[in-house]
């Protein structure tokens, strides 16, 4: 294994450590930051502001990322919005509170240092981003509005209608055009990074892919951060967009970069059930609309009535029923499970029985029809379009969908991966949001980590190289990588076979939903292990990629998917591994009584980071072992 | 149901396309267009004929990757509703459908219906932000900002950055583009500070690549998110101040 599996937490009362940590750490003089070349992949929420950040800084900083513009990373499509511990409202919100809720909500699985530094730096998130002008919702007295969500007893969640996402990504992109104006950040779009070089041990460079010429290309740099998000298309159908790939995290995996908790895979409760067969994609909508919206099936299996025909008494609240103090605000992992118990009893809704209703007509009747098409008139009418139903008449049909990973590339305290000179940013990493994130809280680790945590950590790395040159991008480690990248293209031109690469990318979506989604269970998983390889090798020989020309979206995506091929079997893997339920990982043989998951707190109290064990090969199972010093370990309950 | 295609194909920027024609039966009315269009390629693969490129990520109508015109009009025929988000039902059985790539001299084509809009980005450098490095911001509620003009800004910030706007105008005017990010900025206390320097340098960058505006009003017609022309009344308003406001009397008003 390259370098360690030391998570760097700094020692101390853990209100003090970050403090502390930052005047303990090295520093690189605004003089000599132009002398370091900096690699960021990625242009979401953590790429764009890490690279905004680092340019201001006077880093000389290189952004890639394979859009055709930074503006269209799928941080854009976040809808509901961005928690921090402002305590605004006065309702009992701190920093202590977030910290707690966030290792709770997570089930126990985070590192305690890394999220109370994100409950702290939270607040200064909601600063910068007014600076820079996101348009935050308002009360009518100017001062920011907030709403409650998922998983927490208080308001602190902020948000631009429901295009949070949007309107902090846009912010954070504006910041880094600033800079490409500047000089101090070179952008290239359409570049997809397709290997990282590492030369003795340490992350050198990157291996880029133009996806207009087809010319590979070689950078070298003294790091390199991953911004590159999350994993959840490997089950093809997720809310996702159709390009977020975990090429860029697999790539870096396999020269050495441990992956942690791959099973950690988040269902979001509210998504719009499949219609049919050649559905391409699921749509989220907002977890914010459990503010208002209530969530129901009919109690008798057989109903046939249109909904706002069934009485009162005939409806079951379910989530209301059995978790009466957070009612419909239980967290995502509890409340898309619940979904699937009702859905499995065959009282699912709608013309497939897959969904389960989301009520919005108790809120219009108390607060006005007006105000809730206000609050949500964006997700109305996208739900509106797409089912070709007016949920302020007929109510919204919701059913889970994969939405997250929470499993990334292990990072230290410093977002620094077991390969030095490799830090990992965002949801690509593991390390905050434990076995399940709470909403609205992806916006807000993205951002931490970009504006205000790499630059210090960054620089403490930095200090220790100045005066050394980069690594030649005619060295050995870059010519061998760039070889492997021109073997993978002539290799996926020439198999020839007769079936398209989307084809086998919802073969594996389907084993992985079945056997490693929502619940699994050893017989599955074992039954997932035996059917992924094999369809892999039909993949290497059958997969069919057309077209001579540089421009090849058929190409870039039999990348995508062979790589999903080989993370989707880790996936397995780390579940099968796991005996115990916690956050999104459900195992069947661990619940309790009455149906929650049941953690194993002495066998299971660690992270899991594997090491590829190379082509064919077994990979390795490393602990870090996991201490909870401040929160106390106990069940989650949300009764 | 069953529609015919008539699609762009170029198989790169400096070949010559032509409109080539599918037949695509079995389509059901439930497929987003985009899925009609994922299945067309499927047929397309299985018979040993590359797949149409087409531009598409979220296909939730928010990150502006999708965009062809569609019968003649930019992101077809629904209107506030991009590509990825219209659906087959808004066809009928029979139908012949045009697909053509955004028609402007800014946007070069790359492949089939995939262009260039990078000129976009350019304009966004040129001024598209307000100047607050990171760290230097005060508390976020020192500033009260009205509902109304928070909720005006937003309205502009919705911009998706697709290019429907550019090509829907005779001209290949990108003033809808540009008046929405300048407004986003230009109406909140916090980006007063480079106001008019900000609309200059983007009105200018603008042009550089543009056609110019002549009000014919497809640009609002055409965008998925309804972006109003009201925006580019405020910004020719703002650009005109622009050349003759002293930048140092701008504090009084």
């Amino acid at each position: 294994m390259i370098g360690s599996l030391e998570s760097n937490v700094p020692p101390g009362p853990i209100e003090g450590k970050w403090t502390q940590h930052k005047f303990d750490m090295k520093l690189v003089a605004p003089n000599n930051r132009r002398k370091f070349e900096v690699i960021i992949v990625g242009s979401g929420l953590a790429g764009a502001s890490a690279a905004a950040t680092l340019g201001e800084q006077g880093y000389n900083v290189k952004v890639f990322t394979y859009h055709d513009s930074p503006r269209r990373a799928h941080s854009i499509a976040a809808q509901g919005g961005i928690n921090a511990a402002k305590n605004y409202k006065g309702d009992g919100d701190s920093v202590q509170r977030l910290f707690y809720d966030t290792v709770k909500g997570g089930d126990f699985r985070s590192r305690e240092a890394n999220v109370h530094r994100l409950a702290e730096v939270s607040v200064d998130i909601i600063d910068q981003m007014v600076a820079q002008g996101v348009p935050f919702a308002r009360e009518y007295g100017g001062l920011l509005d907030n709403r409650s969500f998922g998983g927490a007893q208080v308001s602190r969640t902020f948000y631009a209608r429901g295009q949070t996402g949007q309107q902090l990504l846009l912010g954070a992109y504006q910041q880094m055009m600033h800079q490409v104006h500047a000089g101090t950040v070179e952008l290239h779009t359409r570049s997809e990074m397709l290997d990282l070089v590492v030369k003795d041990g340490v992350a050198s460079g990157v291996i880029v892919r133009d996806l207009v010429t087809g010319h590979v290309s070689r950078h070298s740099a003294h790091a390199v951060l991953l911004c590159t998000g999350g994993y959840g298309n490997v089950f093809f159908l997720s809310t996702n967009a159709k390009y977020s790939n975990a090429s860029a995290s697999w790539r870096a995996h396999r020269r050495g970069a441990l992956f942690a908790n791959p099973c950690y895979t988040q269902i979001h409760p509210t998504c719009i059930p499949a219609s049919d067969e050649f559905q391409s994609k699921l749509t989220l909508m907002s977890e914010s609309l459990r503010n208002d919206g209530r969530i129901w099936v009919p109690k008798n299996p057989d109903e046939t009535r249109s909904p706002d025909q069934v009485p009162e008494d005939e409806r079951d609240y379910f989530l209301e029923r059995k978790y009466p103090s957070f009612g419909n605000l239980v967290p995502r992992d509890v409340a898309s499970r619940n979904a699937k118990t009702m859905v499995d009893q065959g009282k699912g809704v709608g013309p497939l029985k897959n969904g389960v209703y989301l009520d919005f007509a108790e809120a219009m009747s108390r607060v006005g029809a007006s105000t809730i098409y206000e609050r949500y008139s964006n997700l109305f009418d996208m739900y509106q379009r797409i089912t070709d139903e007016d949920p302020m008449k007929v109510p919204m049909r919701i059913y889970p969908a994969v939405h997250y990973t929470m499993g990334g590339l292990w990072v230290d305290y410093h977002l620094m991966s077991n390969v030095p000179g490799l830090f990992v940013l965002g949801e690509a990493n593991f390390s905050d949001h434990g076995a399940n994130r709470l909403g609205a809280s992806a916006l807000m680790q993205g951002l931490a980590d970009g504006y205000f945590v790499i630059s210090y950590t960054l620089a403490n790395y930095l200090a220790g190289l100045l005066g050394t040159p980069p690594v030649a991008v005619d060295d050995r480690a870059f010519e061998e990588a760039q070889q492997s990248v021109d073997d993978q293209v002539k290799r996926f031109l020439s198999i020839g076979g007769t079936r398209s690469v989307d084809h086998y990318h919802r073969e594996l979506g389907k084993i992985m939903w079945d056997h490693c989604g929502m619940a699994r269970d050893k017989t599955g998983l074992e039954k997932a292990l035996s059917e992924i390889p094999a369809l892999r090798d039909e993949f290497w020989k059958d997969v069919r990629v057309l077209g001579d020309g540089p421009m090849n979206q058929s190409l870039e995506r039999a990348g995508r998917v062979a790589d999903f091929f080989e993370l989707g079997e880790l996936m397995v893997r780390d579940a099968l591994a796991r005996e115990e339920s916690c956050g999104g990982h459900f195992r069947e043989e661990s619940q309790t009584e009455d149906g929650e998951a049941l953690r194993d707190d002495d066998l299971f109290s660690h992270v899991a980071a594997w090491e590829w064990g190379g082509d064919g090969g077994e990979p390795t199972r490393h602990v870090e072992p996991l201490a909870f010093e401040n929160v106390h370990l106990t069940q989650r309950s949300y009764k | 149901m069953h529609v015919t295609l008539h699609v762009w194909r170029q198989a790169g920027p400096d070949v010559t396309g032509s409109m080539e024609t599918y037949d695509a039966p079995d389509i059901s009315e439930e497929m987003s267009f985009l899925e009609m269009l994922d299945i067309v390629n499927e047929r397309l693969n299985a018979e040993g004929r590359e797949p149409i490129a087409f531009e598409h990520d979220c296909r939730e109508g928010i990150c502006g990757s999708c965009g062809m015109m569609i019968n003649g009009q930019a992101h077809g025929p629904q209107k506030g509703t991009a590509a990825c988000q219209l659906h087959m039902r808004k066809f009928a059985d029979g139908d012949e459908i045009f697909i053509e790539p955004w028609r402007a001299r800014a946007f070069p084509v790359l492949k089939d219906l995939i262009v260039d809009r990078a000129a976009f980005d350019r304009i966004v450098e040129a001024g598209g932000y307000i100047t607050a490095p990171t760290g230097a911001a005060p508390d976020a509620n020192l500033t009260p900002v009205p509902k109304e003009v928070a909720d005006a800004s937003m309205d502009a910030a919705a911009c998706i950055g697709c290019g429907a706007c550019v090509a829907a105008c005779p001209n290949s005017a990108a003033q809808l583009f540009t008046s929405a990010k300048l407004n986003h900025l230009n109406l909140l206390p916090q980006g007063q500070a480079e106001r008019y320097q900000r609309t200059q340098a983007m009105v200018d960058t603008m042009e550089t690549f543009f056609g110019s505006c002549t009000n014919h009003g497809e640009c609002q017609e055409a965008c998925p998110k309804e972006i109003s022309i009201d925006f580019i009344a405020y910004m020719n308003r703002d650009y005109v101040k622009a050349q003759l406001k002293n930048r140092k009397l701008l504090s009084q008003g």
